[in-house]
C-alpha cells in the first residue's frame, strides 16, 4: 500500500560516527577546512523538512549517457562500457521517487575535463564526464558512462584514488542533502586511500562499494555495477502535524 | 527475540572534491553544450515572484583566512510570505513563481558566490512560534568531508531575531552574530568561516 500524501515528518538523527568527522588530517586540504567547534543540533523545522524537487521533465534525452553526451555525432567515448544503475532509497527502504542524482567522473585514464586539472594524461575529445538523472516512482535510476581511470593527487606523495563516479542526490528534504563518491569492485587502492579512509567505519566504506552485476550486463555491450544510494528516513507523521495545529 | 528493526544505514558522505563543477555546474567551468544552462544558476527571483528583492554576497573563508575557491554554495529558502516550494510544505501553496533553491560555484578567482533572490518571509517553528526570516544553505568543497548546513538571518530583523528559537539555543552568544548577514541597500553580506576566531555556527539538522 502506497502512501499518497506528503510526508513531512522529521528525519532521522544522523548517524555521525559512521560518516567520516570533518578533521581527518590524512586528507591535508580538510585540516584547515574542518569546523573545530560542536555542531549545534535542532530537530529539523519546516526549513529543513522541505526541500526542492525536479521534475522529470527537466532532463534532455541523453543527459544519462556519458558514452554520447559529449560526443561528436556519430562517435563515442573512448573506455570500458559500463552502465551504472540502482536506486536511491531511505533509511526504512523506501524507494525515493523523483530525486535528483547527479554524477561527474574522470576519463578512462583518470583524466578530469576542467580547466584546474594539469594531470597528464589526455582527455577524450567525446567524453564530457557528467550526467544526470530523476529516479522513478520506485526510486530506479540508472546511466551508461566508461569506467574512470584512477587519479594521482597531491596529497602524499604518491596518493591514487581508486577508480570512482562522484554523486550528488536531492531527496525530498534538504536535510537528506548528499553528496558520496560511489567505488568499484576489486580495486586494491580503495583500501589505502586517504580520501575513503576519513570513513572510519569499514562497513560504511563497504556500503559505497559497486559490485559487479553479470544480471544486468548486456552481452557483447557493456557490463553493469550496481549501486544503491541510502538517504536519510523520516519520523511517521502522525503525530508531528498537531503541533503547530494547522 | 524481538523483531528485527531493519533499518538500511544512510550512504556515507565524501567530499565533493575540487571538480565539483563538471558535475553540478559544468557550463560554469567551460564545458558547454551539454546543459543548457546550469542547475540553479541565474536571478531566483522572476517578474512575477512577490518580495523585496536582495542580492546575497559572500565569501567560504577557511582556516588561515583565505577564502575558497572551488567551494559550492547551494541556499533553500521560503517564498515572501513564508511558505516552502516542496511538497513537502503542507500549510499553503508557495508563490509559484519562486522555486526557492539556489546553487553557486565560489568565483574561481576572488571566491565570491552571489544569490540574486527575494527576503523570505517568517516561517512557524515546531511549536509555532516564528522563526525569524532566514536562509538555510549547505557547503560543499574539496576538504570538506561532510556538507556543511547553516543559516543567514537578516541584520534589519533585529527585533525577529531576538526571538528566534533557533538563535536562542546557541549556548555561546558571542557566536550568534556569526549567522547574521549585514544587510546594506539591497546587499546582505555574509562571510563563511569555517574555522577559527569568527567560525560559523554549523548544524547538525
Amino acid at each position: 500500500m502506497k502512501n499518497s500524501l506528503p510526508e513531512t515528518g522529521g528525519f532521522f538523527a544522523r548517524d555521525r560516527v559512521m560518516h567520516p568527522p570533518a578533521y581527518t588530517p590524512g586528507y591535508k586540504t580538510s585540516v584547515l577546512r574542518s569546523p573545530q567547534r560542536a555542531l549545534i543540533s535542532l530537530d529539523g523545522t519546516k526549513s529543513e523538512i522541505t526541500g526542492p524537487v525536479f521534475g522529470h521533465s527537466m532532463i534532455n534525452e541523453f543527459d544519462n549517457d556519458l558514452i554520447v553526451n559529449f560526443a561528436k555525432p556519430g562517435e563515442m567515448a573512448i573506455g570500458q562500457r559500463i552502465m551504472v544503475h540502482g536506486r536511491v532509497l531511505d533509511e526504512r527502504g523506501v524507494g525515493v521517487a523523483g530525486a535528483l542524482v547527479e554524477f561527474w567522473q574522470a576519463n578512462a585514464g583518470g583524466r578530469y575535463r576542467h580547466k584546474k586539472e594539469t594531470y597528464l594524461a589526455p582527455l577524450d575529445p567525446n567524453f564530457g564526464g557528467f550526467g544526470r538523472c530523476v529516479t522513478d516512482e520506485n526510486g530506479y535510476y540508472a546511466f551508461r558512462t566508461i569506467k574512470p581511470g584512477p587519479y594521482p593527487w597531491p596529497n602524499g606523495v604518491n596518493d591514487w584514488r581508486p577508480a570512482h563516479i562522484h554523486f550528488s542526490v536531492f531527496g525530498h528534504g534538504f536535510a537528506q542533502r548528499l553528496i558520496t563518491q560511489m567505488y568499484f569492485e576489486g580495486d586494491p587502492l580503495i583500501w589505502i586511500c586517504p580520501i575513503v579512509k576519513t570513513i572510519p567505519d569499514e562497513e560504511a566504506i563497504k556500503r559505497l562499494i559497486a559490485p559487479l552485476d553479470m544480471n544486468n550486463t548486456v552481452p557483447m555491450d557493456l557490463r553493469a555495477y550496481k549501486f544503491d544510494i541510502v538517504l536519510r528516513g523520516r519520523r511517521s507523521t502522525f503525530f508531528e502535524n498537531r503541533k503547530e495545529g494547522n | 527475540m524481538v523483531q528485527p528493526l531493519n533499518y538500511l544505514k544512510e550512504s556515507a558522505s565524501q567530499t565533493a572534491g575540487p571538480y565539483v563543477h563538471i558535475g553540478c555546474t559544468p557550463n560554469f567551468t567551460g564545458i558547454h553544450g551539454v546543459y543548457e544552462t546550469d542547475l540553479g544558476s541565474g536571478p531566483m527571483a522572476n517578474d512575477k515572484t512577490r518580495g523585496e528583492r536582495v542580492t546575497i554576497k559572500g565569501r567560504v573563508i577557511d582556516g588561515s583566512g583565505t577564502p575558497l575557491k572551488d567551494a559550492m554554495v547551494e541556499i533553500w529558502q521560503a517564498d515572501a510570505n513564508g511558505f516552502y516550494n516542496s511538497p513537502s510544505e503542507t500549510r499553503g501553496a508557495a508563490d509559484p513563481n519562486f522555486f526557492g533553491w539556489g546553487r553557486c560555484p565560489a568565483d574561481m578567482v576572488t571566491g565570491e558566490f552571489v544569490f540574486e533572490t527575494i527576503k523570505p518571509g517568517s516561517v512557524p517553528f515546531n511549536d509555532g512560534r516564528p522563526m525569524a526570516p532566514h536562509v538555510t544553505l549547505w557547503v560543499v568543497a574539496r576538504g570538506i568531508n561532510i556538507g556543511l548546513h547553516t543559516r543567514m538571518y537578516f541584520s534589519d530583523e533585529e527585533a525577529a531575531n531576538a526571538q528566534d528559537p533557533i538563535l536562542g539555543r546557541i549556548e555561546h552568544r558571542v557566536r550568534v552574530p556569526t549567522l547574521i548577514g549585514k544587510r546594506e541597500g539591497d546587499v546582505v553580506t555574509f562571510d563563511i568561516h569555517l574555522q577559527g576566531e569568527h567560525e560559523t555556527v554549523f548544524f547538525d539538522i
